[in-house]
C-alpha cells in the first residue's frame, strides 16, 4: 500500500455557496410548465404539470432499515408532500434494508420502467456493487436529483479525551486497540476509519453495527472508544453530553450556527484538517428512478423533489440534522455521480475493500 | 412522587372525547390487522402511519399506540384458532393455545391469552412510570458480549428445559442457525449463501418462515386427516371469562415470573423476542408435571402471552429513552416520532413531558380499553372454528399467502412459505419441534454479530464473557441451564434420598 496517502477530496460542487443551489431546478426543467403560477400550482392541489404525473402511490424505497438516516429523511418528504398537497397520489415509504440496503438496489434495478418507485440512494451505490460484488450499476437507474449532503464527525465519549490530539495520544498508547463503532462493514464508517489509521498511525478495532443509532449507544454505554457518525444520528446523545464531537470530515465547518447544546453549535466543531488530521469525506443523499422510465416521468419527480426542497419541513430537517443543502439534477448530476463514483472506487481500493 | 403527578397531567391530557374517540379506532382497526397472519403489528403501524401526519403528536401517537395493543391482542387470536402465529413473540403462545382448541377450549385459551397479555403490560408500564429514567441507564451496560450472552441463555434454555429429545432440539436449531445465515453478513459485509439470486439477497424472511412451518403445514396435516374439523364447537358464553378469572389468582407465580423476564428482556434492546420462549420454558421447568404442556394446558398460554406483552411494551422505555427501538413495530413508532418533530434520546424525557407522559397514560388506558374490546369479542372469534374445515382452509390458505407476500411485497415469499409448509409438515411427521428452528431463525443472525463484535473488541479472547458481574453471571446462567437435565437429576437424587430418609425415620 502506497504511504503517501491521497487527500480524501470529494468532488467539488459550489466551494463558494453553501446556500442550496436553487436556482438549477427550474432550469433544468426541459418540459414546458404550463402558464400557470407556482404560487396557485401550490394552493391547488394538482400539479400543473403539461405532462405526466402518477397514477398510483408512489413508492419511497429506503435502502436501510427503520429510524435509519435514509428512513428519516424519506419521512420527512412524505409528511413535506403531503402536508403541502404537492401530488395528488401518496407516498408510502418502503423500507428495503435487507443484505445492507442492497436488497432496494435491487429492487430498482428490477423495476425497470416503473414510474412509481424512487429510491433515496446514498453512497451504498458505489461501494456496495465493490465489496460485496453485487450486480448493480446506478447508470442503470434514472437520476433525478441530489438533495443534500451528509457530513461525518468523528465522536468520543463525554468522559474520553478533549481534543483530537490527545483522542490520537491516547489511542496510539492503548495496549488494546481503541474500539471504533460504525455502520456496517466495508462502507463510509469503515473507510473513514482505515484512513483514520493511515493518518494518524493509531490502530483501531473496526465494530460493524447495524445502524447508527446502535453505533451511538455502544459508545454512551463505552463499549466502544469512538465512532464516525452522521451528526443526526449523535445529535441527541451529544445533547444530552454523553458524547463530544471532535472534529468534522470536511474541509470547512458545518454551516449552521444555532446553538444545539447548551454550549455548542453545529459550527463550534472544527475540521479535522484544523486539528492536523487531513481526512475528509461527505456523502450524496441523491433520489433516482428506475432504467427505462419516460423523460416526462423524470421532469415530474425533478419538479416534485425541487419543491420539496423549499418547503418549511426540508429545511428545518436540514439545519436540524446539520445537513449540507444542495440541489443538483440533469447534466450538473450526473457529472457530480461520476466523479464522486471515481473518489469512492479509488478510496475502497486503496483501503483493499474491493471484492477480488 | 413526581412520576405520579406527571402521570396524573398525562390522564388529564388524554381525557377529552377526541382522544378517546381515536384511541377506540386505533384500537379496532388494530385488532383488524393482528388477526391477518402476517399482517400485524409493524405493517399495520406502516400502513397507518400517514394518517396521523395531520394530527397533534400527542393524538398521532396515541392512536398508533392504540393500533399496536390492538394488534398485540389480536395476534394471540390466530396463534391459538389457527395455530399461525402473527408476530415472532406469538409463537410460543401456539404451543398450549392450539392445541386448547383443538379440545374445544378454545374461548378459554383467548381469555388467558388476553388476560395475561392485559396483566403483563400493565406491570412493563408501572415499571415505565417509576423506574424509566433507571432502566435506561441500566439498557446503555448491554455491549456486545451482554447481547450474545442473552442469546445464548436464550438457547441454552431451550435445550436444556424442553422437552423433546435434545439431538432433535439441537438438529432443528442448527437448521434454523444455517437458515439465518443467508444473505448479507453485516460483520463482513460479504454475501453468504445466496448462490448468486437476487431473490436470496434480503435473506430469509422470520414470519414467512413462521407462516409456512405453523400455517400451512397445519392445514397439511388436517387435509391428510380427512378434512375433519379438529377444533369442536366451543362452548361459548362470558361465564367462560369469569370462571378463568376465578382461576386467575392460581397461577400467580407463572404470571409474575413471566412478568419479570419480560420486562428485563424488553428494556435490553432488541431481547424482546426471546421473552416469550423464557417464559414458557420456565413456566414448564418449574411446573409439578411438566410433561402436561404443549397438550393444552392454561398455563401453557398464561407464561408465554404475559412474558410476550411485558417485553413489548417495556421495549418502548429504551425506544423513547435511548432511540434504539426494542422491535419492528417500536422502529416504525421511531420514524412516526421524528416526523413530527420529536426526536427520541435521552432528553425526550425532559424537553417533551406532555408527550411522554400522555403517551404513558395512553397505555394504561389504551390497555383497559383493548381488554375489554377484546373480551366482548371472543365469543365472535372462537366462532370461527364452527364454520366447516373446508370452507375456512382456503381463506387461511389465502390469507397466509397474502401475508407473506405483505411483509416485503415479494412474490418470491410466497413460494418459500409453501416450501417451510412442506418442511414443517414433515418435521412433524418425524417429530422435530419446529420452536428451535424458528428461534435459531430469528435469533442467529443477532446471536452471531454479537458473538462476532464481542470476539474482535476483545481479540478473540472468550474471557470477555466472564468480564464482567453482568455478562458473567448471565453466561454461567446459560451453561447450566444448558446442562440442565444431568445437574437436575442430580439433585433429583440428592432430594429423593433425602425424602426416603426422612419418611423412613
Amino acid at each position: 500500500m502506497r504511504r503517501n496517502v491521497r487527500l480524501l477530496e470529494l468532488a467539488i460542487f459550489s466551494p463558494h455557496n453553501t446556500k442550496p443551489i436553487r436556482n438549477q431546478g427550474t432550469k433544468l426543467v426541459r418540459i414546458p410548465v404550463k402558464a400557470v403560477g407556482a404560487a396557485t400550482a401550490l394552493l391547488l392541489s394538482a400539479p400543473a404539470f403539461a405532462g405526466w404525473e402518477p397514477t398510483k402511490p408512489v413508492e419511497i424505497v429506503v435502502a436501510a432499515g427503520a429510524g435509519g438516516a435514509s428512513d428519516q429523511m424519506a419521512r420527512m418528504m412524505q409528511a413535506a408532500i403531503q402536508k403541502n398537497n404537492l401530488m395528488k397520489q401518496p407516498m408510502v415509504v418502503s423500507l428495503k434494508g435487507g443484505a445492507s440496503g442492497a436488497e432496494a438496489l435491487m429492487y430498482m434495478k428490477s423495476s425497470e420502467g416503473d414510474p412509481n418507485k424512487v429510491l433515496i440512494a446514498y453512497s451504498l451505490i458505489y461501494m456496495l456493487p465493490l465489496s460485496a460484488k453485487i450486480p448493480f450499476n446506478w447508470r442503470e437507474l434514472t437520476p433525478v436529483s441530489v438533495i443534500a449532503l451528509d457530513q461525518f464527525v468523528l465522536w468520543d465519549n463525554s468522559a474520553g479525551p478533549k481534543t483530537v490530539k490527545e483522542f490520537v495520544d491516547a489511542a496510539k498508547a492503548a495496549t488494546a486497540p481503541f474500539k471504533m463503532g460504525g455502520t456496517g462493514s466495508k462502507r463510509e464508517d469503515h473507510v473513514l476509519t482505515v484512513f483514520l489509521e493511515q493518518k494518524t498511525g493509531a490502530k483501531f478495532s473496526y465494530l460493524p453495527y447495524k445502524s447508527g443509532g446502535e453505533a451511538a449507544t455502544q459508545l454512551v454505554g463505552n463499549h466502544t472508544e469512538s465512532n464516525v457518525n452522521n451528526p443526526s444520528e449523535n445529535l441527541e446523545v451529544w445533547r444530552a453530553g454523553q458524547v463530544r464531537p471532535l472534529c468534522v470530515f470536511d474541509k470547512e465547518r458545518i454551516a449552521y450556527t444555532g446553538k444545539v447544546t447548551d454550549t455548542q453549535s453545529w459550527a463550534d466543531i472544527p475540521t479535522c484538517k484544523e486539528e492536523g488530521v487531513d481526512v475528509q469525506y461527505l456523502m450524496l443523499r441523491a433520489m433516482f428512478l428506475p432504467g427505462k422510465v419516460t423523460p416526462e416521468q423524470q421532469a415530474f419527480y425533478v419538479e416534485l423533489f425541487h419543491k420539496v426542497t423549499q418547503t418549511a419541513e426540508y429545511k428545518d430537517y436540514m439545519e436540524k440534522q446539520a445537513l449540507k443543502p444542495i440541489f443538483l439534477t440533469g447534466k450538473d448530476m450526473v457529472q457530480f455521480l461520476e466523479e464522486d463514483d471515481a473518489t469512492n472506487k479509488s478510496l475502497m481500493t486503496e483501503a483493499g475493500f474491493v471484492a477480488k | 412522587m413526581e412520576a405520579f403527578g406527571l402521570l396524573l397531567h398525562g390522564f388529564a391530557v388524554l381525557l377529552t372525547w377526541k382522544t378517546l374517540a381515536l384511541m377506540m379506532i386505533g384500537l379496532v382497526l388494530g385488532i383488524f390487522v393482528g388477526v391477518l397472519p402476517g399482517l400485524g403489528g409493524p405493517n399495520g403501524v406502516a400502513i397507518l402511519l400517514p394518517l396521523t401526519f395531520t394530527m397533534d403528536p400527542t393524538s398521532a401517537i396515541v392512536m398508533l399506540s392504540c393500533i399496536y395493543w390492538g394488534a398485540l391482542f389480536g395476534g394471540a387470536i390466530t396463534s391459538i384458532l389457527f395455530n399461525i402465529p402473527g408476530e415472532a413473540w406469538s409463537v410460543a403462545t401456539t404451543f398450549d393455545g392450539y392445541p386448547m382448541a383443538q379440545q374445544g377450549r378454545a374461548a378459554e385459551a383467548l381469555t388467558a391469552a388476553f388476560t395475561s397479555s392485559f396483566i403483563g403490560s400493565l406491570v412493563a408500564v408501572l415499571l415505565i412510570t417509576f423506574l424509566a429514567p433507571m432502566i435506561s441507564s441500566f439498557a446503555l451496560k448491554f455491549g456486545p458480549p451482554e447481547f450474545f450472552a442473552v442469546y445464548l441463555l436464550t438457547f441454552c434454555s431451550f435445550v436444556g428445559l424442553g422437552r423433546e429429545a435434545k439431538h432433535k432440539t439441537v438438529i432443528s436449531m442448527s437448521l434454523g442457525l444455517l437458515l439465518a445465515g443467508v444473505g448479507m453478513d453485516t460483520v463482513s459485509g460479504q454475501l453468504r449463501m445466496t448462490f448468486g439470486s437476487s431473490e436470496l439477497l434480503r435473506g430469509i424472511n422470520f414470519l414467512v418462515a413462521v407462516i409456512g412451518l405453523f400455517g400451512i403445514s397445519e392445514i397439511l396435516l388436517t387435509m391428510e386427516e380427512r378434512l375433519a374439523l379438529r377444533g369442536h364447537a366451543a362452548s361459548i358464553s362470558l361465564r367462560v371469562v369469569l370462571s378463568v378469572w376465578k382461576d386467575l389468582p392460581k397461577y400467580w407465580v407463572t404470571l409474575l415470573r413471566s412478568s419479570f423476564i419480560g420486562c428485563w428482556l424488553g428494556i435490553t434492546p432488541g431481547g424482546a423476542i426471546a421473552a416469550s420462549f423464557m417464559g414458557y420454558n420456565l413456566a414448564k421447568r418449574f411446573a409439578k408435571d411438566p410433561e402436561s404442556f404443549g397438550k393444552g394446558r392454561i398455563e401453557g398460554v398464561f407464561a408465554p402471552e404475559t412474558a410476550a406483552h411485558a417485553s413489548g411494551t417495556s421495549a418502548l422505555l429504551p425506544m423513547l429513552a435511548l432511540g434504539i427501538p426494542g422491535s419492528g413495530t417500536a422502529a416504525i413508532l421511531l420514524g412516526g416520532l421524528m416526523v413530527w418533530g420529536l426526536n427520541p434520546g435521552p432528553l425526550l424525557f425532559v424537553e417533551h413531558k406532555d408527550f411522554v407522559w400522555g403517551l404513558i397514560a395512553s397505555m394504561y388506558l389504551g390497555n383497559v380499553v383493548g381488554l375489554v374490546l377484546v373480551l366482548t369479542t371472543v365469543p365472535i372469534f372462537a366462532s370461527i372454528l364452527r364454520v366447516p374445515f373446508a370452507a375456512v382452509a382456503p381463506m387461511i390458505v389465502v390469507s397466509c399467502a397474502i401475508g407473506a407476500y405483505a411483509i416485503q411485497n415479494a412474490m418470491f415469499d410466497i413460494w418459500l412459505m409453501l416450501g417451510f409448509g412442506v418442511v414443517g409438515y414433515v418435521f412433524k411427521k418425524i417429530g422435530i419441534a419446529l420452536a428451535p428452528f424458528t428461534l435459531a431463525l430469528v435469533l442467529g443472525n443477532r446471536a452471531e454479530d454479537a458473538f462476532r463484535l464481542s470476539m474482535i473488541g476483545s481479540g478473540g479472547d472468550l474471557k470477555v464473557f466472564w468480564s464482567n458481574g453482568l455478562v458473567g453471571s448471565i453466561t454461567t446462567l446459560a451453561i447450566v441451564l444448558l446442562f440442565w437435565p444431568a445437574i437436575d437429576a442430580l439433585l433429583g437424587r440428592v432430594r429423593w434420598t433425602q425424602r426416603t430418609r426422612a419418611t423412613s425415620c
